[in-house]
């Protein structure tokens, strides 16, 4: 099987579309664990971008950086689910609206 | 034959976005969540990042969504959270964030637009991977160890109290 071979343009300006929908799911969504998913889909981007430019020059830095994006994506959506859950506990809402302040 | 699987790979991938971030019911969103992540992996396979590609499945599709399902599972939001969920994304919300992003996006593909480079189609193996990775970048890997370490203490200690506070109850 030969080789991908298409503009670099093109898969970044597939993780810039991916990026602008997280963006705007994040402003748009109310719901917690909805703003927590806009955030995967922004992070997942940011690698989509990463691994693609490391593609390009032949290198395995993307991927290297790949991997500290998942492991970042991994804490923070253990933390972010653990908060989810102490939200939905106080406050008996997931509204983001709700829980703006510090001490409930 | 190989650029065609890219580009549907990518329509796939921003549909199921798009489908996830504007559904009620959180499990359907994370059902489409997971084949965009599916879609996105087959994209770095083809990009010759095939040990990125195992690892978005594995972790990505596997672990975190998992993780989704559990807490869904967990809070039990039923019909009444759909039709909140439904009165939250009606109408005049989307004006603003749509307006941004699209900005954003169509600043993005301004800037992006005369990157001269192709993608190779080049496999660059695990091995290369794990080589420079314990080597110039080991520094990083100790950065994500302790990262991870104070993700796993932070989720125990939020969660804990959740866990305890349960029991006094009963």
């Amino acid at each position: 099987m030969d080789g991908l071979q298409v503009p670099l343009d093109h898969v970044l300006f597939l993780a810039a579309a991916l990026f602008s929908c997280g963006m705007m799911g994040l402003m748009l969504r109310r719901n917690i664990i909805f703003m927590l998913m806009s955030l995967e889909v922004m992070l997942n981007s940011a690698a989509l971008a990463f691994v693609a430019a490391g593609a390009a020059w032949g290198q395995a830095d993307g991927q290297i950086i790949f991997l500290l994006i998942l492991s970042v994506a991994a804490a923070e959506v253990a933390i972010g689910l653990s908060l989810v859950l102490q939200i939905q506990r106080r406050f008996r809402t997931l509204d983001m609206d709700q829980a703006n302040r510090l001490r409930g | 034959m190989i650029q065609a699987l890219f580009y549907g790979a990518a329509v796939i991938s921003l549909a199921a976005t798009v489908a996830a971030l504007t559904r009620t019911n959180a499990a359907h969103a994370l059902i489409y969540m997971i084949l965009s992540l599916l879609a996105v992996a087959v994209i770095f396979f083809l990009l010759g990042a095939p040990f990125a590609a195992a690892l978005e499945v594995v972790i990505y599709a596997g672990a975190i969504m998992v993780l989704f399902v559990f807490v869904i599972m967990m809070l039990n939001l039923g019909e009444e959270g759909r039709t909140r969920e439904r009165a939250w994304l009606g109408g005049r919300n989307w004006i603003a964030p749509g307006i941004i992003a699209a900005l954003l996006l169509l600043e993005l593909v301004l800037a992006l637009s005369h990157v001269p480079a192709t993608t190779r189609g080049v496999m660059v193996a695990p091995k290369q991977v794990g080589l420079t990775l314990f080597g110039p970048y080991v520094l990083a890997v100790e950065i994500a160890s302790m990262l991870l370490l104070a993700g796993l203490v932070g989720a125990y200690h939020i969660g804990r109290r959740f866990i305890v506070r349960r029991r006094e109850q009963h």
